[in-house]
């Protein structure tokens, strides 16, 4: 299989718990408003949440950030959140889909039902991005992804506020990055062959 | 082909052969949660790709049963999205109360915590034996559950927190008898439900309904077979009659959003407007 290396990926997906928001605000603020393929996000919210941290992340960075809307198509330079409650998933068609089917790893929205439904659509063109939260949710999503050929990166537990999440995620996929918060940004503009 | 346009492909002859043999049409299901529920069945029914299962599903009900299950049930809670309750209780009941008799239809109920929900609400609004709640699922399976209105203990009683958020007036406990660990809803409250198996995908229209909701159910359509559902839910609603959607669903560029209104910004409650 043809490996991922040629910067020709088509879309970001990260997951993030515990610590998330603080993780979130440096990653999403670091991007730059013309960032050229969309950026769909798990993180782990309480099921009552709005969407009051989309609205605050989008406030904060210039790059575009929004829930995602079901059967929305996803646009470049977009950042989906997944709203409270969802699963959010991707279409063949590039399309956003939600699920209230039962929450996995315990969570709903899951990171796994994330990067599973995403590396199932974008293969070798997907980066999966894991960074700090308790508990294992993305580890066998950020395998899948591995195993379709796409591009892997895992926050370095020791940089992680919570170090479960990478952890787990490193003890299942020997990821192709590991790497601290600060660098995320920057790498992510590599991997798709441009400097911040 | 890489092994996922083709598991595709599997999926899209099964469904094919599921709709001529047994009648449910699920081809116009979106693909995602599809494709999801189908390998989650798969790699508990010792079948090694469902290209083999396929043979069997095809003549073996009992089997078939399984899948059926494994595609439709949709979880569901009472009062899920307090602020969704808060709000009819507001903003529609007092429009229902004007009428001598209320007719609800709720479509995809699943086991039925949502019409419970419902009539819990209308009872503490005033409208007892005033209303009947005609709830209906593609899955005559859960229709039983929802029917015998027995729920685990637990449950229950996780959801009296909603409850109390979306400005219960009573006590919670007060609508159900537990037993051991399980807990039976009041028999007052399932005199006012219809519990009957419905196909949105193929069945047709239900007459004079004021109140529709179907949250959560449609985001797993495709636009064509939500047009659809949208259009049988139209010419089921009397003028002035109020259609609810999930918390992420709207009326935005459907067919018939000319003819309704939203009456809260947040929620999606849409009012069918009156003939010019």
């Amino acid at each position: 299989m043809p490996n991922s290396r040629g910067g020709h990926f088509k879309a970001v997906v990260l997951g993030v718990s515990t610590g998330g928001v603080a993780a979130l605000k440096f990653i999403l603020g670091a991007l730059p408003p013309d960032f050229p393929i969309p950026v769909l996000i798990v993180t782990h919210i309480t099921p009552d949440s709005d969407d009051s941290l989309a609205v605050l992340l989008d406030t904060l960075s210039a790059i575009r950030i929004k829930e995602a809307d079901e059967m929305e198509a996803i646009t470049s330079g977009t950042v989906y959140l997944a709203p409270a409650n969802y699963h959010l998933l991707v279409e063949r068609e590039h399309l956003l889909a939600l699920s209230i089917d039962p929450p996995v790893n315990f969570a709903r929205p899951s990171v796994d039902v994330l990067f599973e439904s995403a590396a199932e659509v974008y293969g070798p063109a997907l980066i999966g991005v894991i960074m700090t939260g308790a508990g294992n949710d993305g580890s066998n999503g950020l395998l899948k992804i591995k195993n379709r050929g796409g591009m892997t990166i895992v926050q370095d537990p020791a940089d992680a506020k919570m170090d479960d999440m990478p952890r787990s995620a490193l003890h299942v996929v020997k990821a192709d990055h590991v790497v601290c918060l600060k660098e995320i940004p920057a790498l992510l503009m590599r991997l798709i062959q441009r400097k911040p | 082909m890489t092994s996922d346009e083709l598991i595709d492909l599997e999926i899209k002859l099964l469904m094919e052969g599921i709709y001529q043999v047994y009648g449910y049409d699920f081809r116009e299901y979106s693909e995602a949660s599809l494709r999801r529920r189908l390998l989650q069945w798969l790699s508990g029914s010792g079948f090694a790709s469902l290209s083999l299962a396929q043979s069997s599903l095809l003549r073996d009900r009992e089997l078939f049963a399984t899948l059926l299950r494994g595609i439709t049930v949709n979880v569901s809670e009472m009062f899920r999205d307090p602020p969704f309750f808060k709000a009819i209780r507001e903003l529609v009941v007092p429009h229902l109360k004007t009428y001598p008799f209320v007719k609800i239809w709720h479509a995809g109920c699943a086991s039925g915590e949502e019409a419970y929900s419902m009539a819990i609400l209308l009872e503490e609004e005033g409208l007892k034996g005033r209303f009947r709640i005609y709830a209906t699922d593609i899955n005559e399976e859960v229709i039983r559950t929802a029917q015998a209105g027995i729920y685990p203990l637990q449950e229950l009683q996780r959801f009296t927190r909603s409850y109390q958020q979306a400005d219960g007036t009573g006590s919670f406990s007060d609508y159900y008898t537990a037993r051991y660990d399980r807990a039976i809803l009041n028999a007052s409250l399932r005199e006012n439900i219809v519990f009957a198996a419905h196909n949105l995908a193929v069945d047709a229209d239900f007459g004079e309904m004021n109140l529709i909701l179907c949250r959560n159910v449609m985001i797993y359509f495709k636009q064509p077979l939500k047009e659809r559902v949208l259009g049988l839910f139209d010419s089921s609603l009397v003028p002035g009659g109020f259609l609810c959607l999930g918390t992420k669903e709207s009326l935005h560029h459907r067919r018939i959003s000319d003819r309704y209104e939203a009456i809260t910004p947040r929620m999606q409650i849409y009012r069918k407007r009156y003939a010019k």
